[in-house]
C-alpha cells in the first residue's frame, strides 16, 4: 500500500493498476468458470469415455445421456419442480422474518432485548450437525416425513441471516427515518413493509441468494425427511442415480443430472444479481 | 394518546415482530437443542439395531472425549485449514471489493466479474469434489501437466501427503466462499453514501487513502459479520474435506475437522459422545467469537 | 450401442443352453426362446405364473385376512425393474407405488450416501411394532456388507415361518445361504443373484510375460498367492502392474478368513489372512507392483485400456460385462482382450438379499414374491436372459457352464461359467459377523496410510482401532 502513496501522480500509477486488476480478474474469471465448462464437457461424454479419462474437448452423447436420463425411472422433471418450491419458500420465509426479527431488534427498545439478542448470536454458533438427527425424530413424532413443512418452516429462524440483517441495518438503516414515518401517521407493520424493506433491497438480494442455494443444494435433510420419489428434492435423485445398480450405472446420466439442476441456480442467481451488481456500478459510475 | 403511552406502544411491536422467529425457533431448533445437550450426560447409542441406554453417566463423556486427546488435534487441523482459507480469502474479498468500488480505477466489464465470483458456490460440494478428484488423480490433467513441464517426475500424490491435501481443501473452500465474501462485502459497500467518495476525490485523496479512512470504517459492521460468520462456518467446516477424503481425513486424519469426528459418532447414533463434543465446540465457538466481537466490537460504537 | 450387442450374444447363447438342459419346461421355454430378448413380457410371464401355480398353493397371495398395502425398503431401482419384468401379476401404477391384485405396493427408495438408506431402515423397523399395518415394513434387501445387523436380530423373520422349506431352496448356492443365516443357523432371507468372482487377466500381458494367454496356463502363474507376488515381479520387470490397486485383491483375502473380526467378547480381532494381505500389499507397493487407488476411482480404472499396462483385476461377471468400459472402443475388453481363471483363491463380490420384516401382515404375498424371483426356474432364466444377471441357481448354471456353444466376446471366446461355478463351490462364509462393514472399510482406510508411507504399522492398526470404536462404542480391542 505504501507503493500506491509514493505513485500518487496518478496516470502511470493508475494504468498498472489497472492493468493488474485486470489480469487478476481475469485468471479468478478463470478459477470461476473453468468448473462449469468441465460439467459441461462431462456431461458430453459416455460412461466409458468418463472412465477413460479426462479430456478438455466435448465428445456426442450430451443428447443422448439427456434420452438415457429422461427414459430411466427418476422422476427429473417432478424433482426439479419441488426443488423449486422449497427453494423459492425458504428464501422468501427466511428474507423477510429475519429482516423482521433484525427490525425488531434494531429499532425498538424492549425490556428483553437485552436478553433475546446475545441469546440469537449465540444459538448461532451450535453446530447444525447434530440437531440434524433430533429434528429428524421430531419430524417423524410430528408424521411430517414426506411433507415439504419442515424443510421450509424452520427458514424462518435463521440466526445467521438475522445478524447479517442486524448489522446491515446498522450501516445503512437510519432511526430517524422510522420516526419521521411515525409523525407522518404510518402503522408500525406498514412502515416495515412500506419503508424498511425496499430500503433492505441490496441485503435481501444477497441473502434470498445465499438462502436459495444452499437449500437447492441441501441433501443431508431432505435425504432424511423424503422418501417418496415423487416428493424429492434434485440432489437426492442424484444421489440416487450414483447409487444406481452395475447394470444402470452411467456416470454420463450424473453429470447430465448435474448440469440440469445447476441451470436453475443459475438463473435466479442472474436474476436476483442485479440488485447487487447495479447498485454497486451506479455508485461507482456517479463517483 | 400521549406520547408517553404511544413510546411503550411501539415498543410492544418489538415483542410482536420478534414472535415467528422464536415460534420457529422453539419448535424445530431449541427442543432438538436441549435433547443434544441433556444427552449428553448419558450412554446413549445403537449398537447394529439395538439400542444401549439411555444410563446417566455424568461427565463420563467429557472425560472419554479429553482422555483420547484427538479432540485437539482436530480443533487444529480445523484451525489450520480455516486459516488457510480464510487469509486468501478475505484479502482477496477486499481488494475486489475496493477495485470494484474505486471511482478512479472505472474497470470496464465489471458488472461481469461481479456477477462470475460467485458461481463457484453454485456448484454442490460433491459434484465440485467429484471434478477436484479427476483432475488431482495419480494420472490426471495436473500431474500430467507437471511432468511435461519437467517439474516432477512421478506423479505425486495430492490427497496422500498432509500438506497438499490441506492446501487442496483450503483451496477448494477459498474458491467456493471468497465470492460470498464479496458479495457482502459489495452489498455494504453500497449503503456508504457516494458524496463521502465524491468529496475525498476533491480533497485529493489516493485511492488507498479512500479505502483506509472511509470504506473499511464504514465497513466494519459487515466485517464483523464476516468474520464471525466465517469463524463460525470455518469451525463447522464438514462438507469438502468429507467428500474429498471419502470421510477418512487421510493421511492419518491429518485434514479430520471437528464436526467430520462428530460425524463419526453419528454412524452408531451414538447421541452422547457427540452431544459432548458438541457441547465443546459450541464452547469453542463462543470464545472464540468472543474475542472477536471484543477486539472489533468497540470501535464499532465509535465509528 | 455396443453394450446392447454385447448383451444380446450373451442372451442368446443362454437362451439355448437353457432349451438344451431343461427337459421338463422345454416348452415354456421354447417360447422364451423364439422371442426376442427386450420384447415380449406377455409370453414370459404367463409361463411364469403357470409354474408358480405348481410351486405354491396359493399363487395370488391376497387372500382376506392379509394387509392391504405391501411396503419395500430399498436403495436403488435393481429390485423395483425385476420386480416389474418378471413378478406375475405385478403392475406398475407410477414411480412409486404398483399394485399385485388388490394389495398395493409402495416404493420406500432411499439412497446409499451417508449411510441415508440404513438409518432410514433402522428409524422405521424400530418403530415396527407400534405402526399401523398398513405403515409396516413387509420387505427390505440388504447387502452382504451389512446382513448380519439385521439378520441377527428379532426383526428379520426365519424364512421358514413363512412357509419356506429348505428343499426349496436346495439349489441355491451355499455361500448366499451363510451372509443371511443368523448366529444360531437360522436362515433369514433369501438372493436371487450370485456373484462369485475370478481373476480376469490381461491376454496381451499373459503372452508377452507369461508366454500363453491360455486359462490353465495362466492359473499356474497365479495358483496361490506365493506365486501371484513372484509373477507380479515379472510383471513388473516386463512394466505390468500386478493389480491396479491393492484394494483388488482385499476382498479375496477378507473372503477366506478363519476367524471373525469381533470375538465373543467383543474385542476386535485381525484374522491372519488379513494380516497376510497387509504383508503382501506392502511388499507388492514398496516394489511399485501395485497401487494403492479407491476402487472406481479414475486411477484405477486406468488398467480397463491396454496403455494403463494393468495385468489382472478381480472380480464377478458384472464386472467385466458392464463396469469395465467393454462398449468403449480402444478398450481392452472392446477387443475380447480378457481372460478369466480361477486365480488363488474363491470370493464373491456383490448381490442382493431379500429379508421379511417382522410384523409383515402380508406374509404370504411376501413368502411368494421370494419363492417366485428366488427359486422358480422359469423367472431365474428370464432374469438371465433380460437382465445378464448370474442367477442364484446351481442347476441352471452349471447347465450353461457345460455347454460349449456358450462363448464370451469381452473374454476373448472364452466361457467363463464354469470357473465362475468352481470358486463359489469351496467358498466357506461361516466367519461373518455383524461388524463386517465398519471393519472392512476402516481397515483399509486405515492401511492406505501405511501402504503410502505416512505411518508405521503400528500407527495404522492404532488408526484401526480407533476408527472402529467410533463406530462402535461397545468394542474394545
Amino acid at each position: 500500500m505504501a507503493k500506491n502513496n509514493q505513485t500518487t501522480s496518478k496516470g502511470m500509477g493508475l494504468h498498472a493498476r489497472r492493468v493488474i486488476a485486470y489480469i487478476v480478474l481475469g485468471i479468478i474469471t478463470f478459477f470461476c468458470l473453468f468448473w462449469f465448462y468441465i460439467l459441461f464437457i462431462n456431461a458430453t461424454r459416455s460412461n466409458g469415455e468418463l472412465q477413460a479419462g479426462f479430456t478438455l474437448l466435448p465428445s456426442t452423447h450430451l443428447v443422448e445421456n439427456w434420452k438415457n436420463l429422461l427414459a430411466g425411472t427418476l422422476p427429473v422433471w417432478s424433482g426439479m419442480f419441488n426443488s423449486l418450491i422449497i427453494s423459492t419458500c425458504s428464501a422468501a420465509l427466511c428474507v423477510y422474518f429475519s429482516t423482521m426479527t433484525a427490525y425488531a431488534i434494531h429499532a425498538y427498545e424492549f425490556k428483553l432485548k437485552k436478553f433475546i439478542y446475545p441469546f440469537i448470536l449465540l444459538i448461532m454458533m451450535i453446530p447444525t450437525q447434530v440437531t440434524a438427527l433430533g429434528f429428524v425424530q421430531l419430524v417423524s413424532k410430528m408424521k411430517l416425513e414426506n411433507s415439504f413443512i419442515p424443510l421450509i418452516v424452520p427458514s424462518v429462524a435463521v440466526p445467521v441471516t438475522f445478524f447479517y440483517m442486524k448489522q446491515y441495518m446498522e450501516s445503512s438503516l437510519p432511526l430517524s427515518l422510522i420516526e419521521a414515518a411515525r409523525i407522518d401517521g404510518s402503522g408500525e407493520f406498514h412502515t416495515f413493509n412500506v419503508i424498511v424493506l425496499p430500503l433492505m433491497k441490496p441485503a435481501i438480494a444477497v441473502q434470498a441468494i445465499f438462502t436459495f442455494v444452499s437449500s437447492w443444494n441441501n441433501y443431508f435433510t431432505p435425504a432424511l425427511i423424503l422418501h417418496d420419489d415423487k416428493k424429492k428434492t434434485l440432489p437426492i435423485l442424484i444421489a440416487q442415480l450414483r447409487a444406481a445398480d452395475w447394470l444402470k450405472f452411467d456416470m454420463g446420466q450424473v453429470y447430465v443430472m448435474i448440469a440440469f439442476s445447476i441451470f436453475p441456480v443459475i438463473v435466479v442467481y442472474l436474476i436476483l444479481s442485479k440488485h447487487i451488481v447495479q447498485g454497486v456500478a451506479l455508485g461507482s459510475v456517479k463517483g | 394518546m400521549k406520547n408517553k403511552s404511544k413510546a411503550v406502544s411501539y415498543n410492544k411491536w418489538g415483542y410482536i415482530f420478534l414472535l415467528p422467529f422464536i415460534i420457529v425457533y422453539v419448535i424445530f431448533q431449541l427442543i432438538p437443542m436441549v435433547t443434544t445437550i441433556y444427552n449428553s450426560f448419558f450412554e446413549n447409542y445403537m449398537s447394529g439395531l439395538k439400542q444401549i441406554g439411555p444410563n446417566f453417566v455424568g461427565l463420563q463423556n467429557y472425560k472419554d472425549l479429553f482422555a483420547q486427546g484427538d479432540i485437539w488435534i482436530y480443533a487444529k487441523n480445523t484451525l489450520v485449514m480455516w486459516i488457510l482459507c480464510f487469509i486468501p480469502q478475505i484479502l482477496l474479498s477486499l481488494l475486489l471489493g475496493a477495485w470494484f468500488s474505486d471511482v478512479r480505477l472505472r474497470l470496464k466489464g465489471s458488472r461481469f466479474f461481479k456477477t462470475v465470483i460467485y458461481l463457484p458456490n453454485l456448484i454442490m460440494a460433491s459434484a465440485f469434489s467429484m471434478l477436484f478428484f479427476t483432475l488431482f488423480s495419480d494420472g490426471g490433467p495436473i500431474n500430467s501437466l507437471l511432468m511435461q513441464i519437467g517439474f516432477i517426475d512421478t506423479p505425486y500424490k495430492f490427497l496422500s501427503n498432509a500438506g497438499s491435501a490441506r492446501g487442496l481443501i483450503a483451496f477448494m473452500n477459498c474458491l467456493m466462499w471468497f465470492g460470498n465474501t464479496t458479495i457482502l462485502l459489495m452489498a455494504g459497500m453500497m449503503g456508504i453514501d457516494t458524496s463521502l467518495f465524491e468529496a475525498a476525490e476533491v480533497d485529493g485523496a489516493t485511492s488507498s487513502q479512500v479505502f483506509f479512512k472511509i470504506t473499511l470504517p464504514l465497513l466494519r459492521p459487515i466485517l464483523v459479520y464476516v468474520m464471525i460468520t466465517s469463524l463460525i462456518g470455518g469451525l463447522q467446516m464438514f462438507d469438502v474435506p468429507q467428500i474429498l477424503t471419502n470421510g477418512t481425513g487421510d493421511p492419518m486424519r491429518s485434514t479430520m475437522t471437528l464436526i467430520m469426528f462428530l460425524n463419526k459418532h453419528l454412524y452408531s447414533k451414538n447421541y452422547g459422545m457427540a452431544g459432548a463434543l458438541s457441547v465443546v465446540l459450541f464452547i469453542i465457538t463462543a470464545i472464540l467469537s468472543l474475542i472477536v466481537f471484543k477486539v472489533t466490537g468497540n470501535d464499532k460504537r465509535k465509528g | 450401442m455396443k453394450r446392447k450387442i454385447v448383451s444380446t450374444i450373451l442372451c442368446a447363447a443362454m437362451v439355448i443352453s437353457t432349451m438344451a438342459g431343461c427337459g421338463s419346461s422345454s416348452s415354456s421355454s421354447a417360447d422364451a426362446g423364439t422371442s426376442d430378448s427386450g420384447s415380449s413380457t406377455t409370453a414370459n410371464e404367463s409361463t411364469a405364473s403357470t409354474e408358480a401355480a405348481d410351486t405354491t398353493d396359493e399363487a395370488t397371495a391376497s387372500s382376506g385376512d392379509e394387509g392391504k398395502v405391501l411396503n419395500i425398503y430399498c436403495w436403488n431401482e435393481e429390485f423395483k425393474s425385476r420386480i416389474t419384468d418378471h413378478y406375475p401379476g405385478y403392475t406398475e401404477k407410477d414411480a412409486t407405488t404398483g399394485t399385485i391384485g388388490d394389495v398395493t405396493v409402495k416404493w420406500n427408495i432411499t439412497p446409499n450416501d451417508d449411510n441415508a438408506y440404513q438409518n432410514n431402515l433402522d428409524a422405521t423397523l424400530l418403530k415396527q411394532q407400534d405402526a399401523a399395518a398398513d405403515d409396516k415394513i413387509d420387505l427390505f434387501l440388504v447387502e452382504a456388507d451389512y446382513a448380519l445387523k439385521y439378520v441377527d436380530t428379532d426383526y428379520t423373520m426365519p424364512v421358514t415361518d413363512l412357509g419356506i422349506t429348505e428343499d426349496e431352496l436346495s439349489d441355491q448356492y451355499q455361500y448366499t445361504k451363510d451372509i443371511v443365516t443368523d448366529s444360531d443357523g437360522v436362515l433369514k432371507g433369501v438372493s436371487w443373484q450370485g456373484c462369485p468372482g475370478v481373476l480376469f487377466y490381461n491376454r496381451e500381458a499373459a503372452k508377452e510375460v507369461l508366454g500363453s494367454d491360455d486359462p490353465a496356463e495362466v492359473q499356474k502363474a497365479v495358483a496361490d498367492w506365493d506365486t501371484f507376488n513372484e509373477t507380479a515381479k515379472t510383471m513388473k520387470d516386463a512394466g505390468y502392474s500386478m493389480t491396479s490397486s491393492v484394494n483388488d485383491t482385499y476382498r479375496v483375502y477378507s473372503n477366506n478368513v478363519s476367524s471373525k473380526w469381533v470375538d465373543d467378547s467383543g474385542k476386535i480381532n485381525i484374522d491372519d489372512n488379513i494380516m497376510n494381505w497387509v504383508e503382501d500389499s506392502k511388499a507388492l507397493v514398496d516394489a511399485g507392483e501395485t497401487g494403492t487407488h479407491e476402487l472406481w476411482s479414475d486411477d484405477w480404472s486406468k488398467g480397463f485400456y491396454p496403455d494403463g499396462k494393468v495385468f489382472c483385476y478381480f472380480g464377478p461377471a458384472w464386472l467385466v460385462n458392464f463396469s469395465m468400459a467393454a462398449d468403449t472402443e480402444g478398450s481392452i475388453g472392446n477387443q475380447g482382450g480378457w481372460g478369466a481363471t480361477e486365480g488363488p483363491q474363491g470370493f464373491f463380490w456383490g448381490g442382493t438379499w431379500i429379508c421379511a420384516a417382522t410384523g409383515t401382515d402380508n406374509a404370504s404375498l411376501v413368502k411368494d414374491i421370494m419363492l417366485q424371483m428366488t427359486t422358480n426356474e422359469d423367472v431365474m432364466k428370464d432374469i438371465v436372459v433380460k437382465d445378464d444377471d448370474f442367477v442364484n441357481n446351481k442347476t441352471v448354471m452349471e447347465e450353461m457352464a457345460a455347454d460349449t456353444s456358450y462363448s464370451s466376446k469381452i473374454l476373448g471366446g472364452q466361457n467363463p461359467l464354469g470357473i465362475y461355478c468352481k470358486g463359489v463351490e469351496t467358498l466357506d462364509l461361516s466367519n461373518l459377523s455383524s461388524y463386517d462393514q465398519g471393519c472392512n472399510e476402516e481397515f483399509q482406510n486405515a492401511m492406505k496410510n501405511y501402504f503410502e508411507g505416512n505411518a508405521t504399522l503400528d500407527e495404522a492398526l492404532d488408526l484401526f482401532y480407533t476408527a472402529v470404536e467410533e463406530k462402535y462404542p461397545e468394542l474394545t480391542h
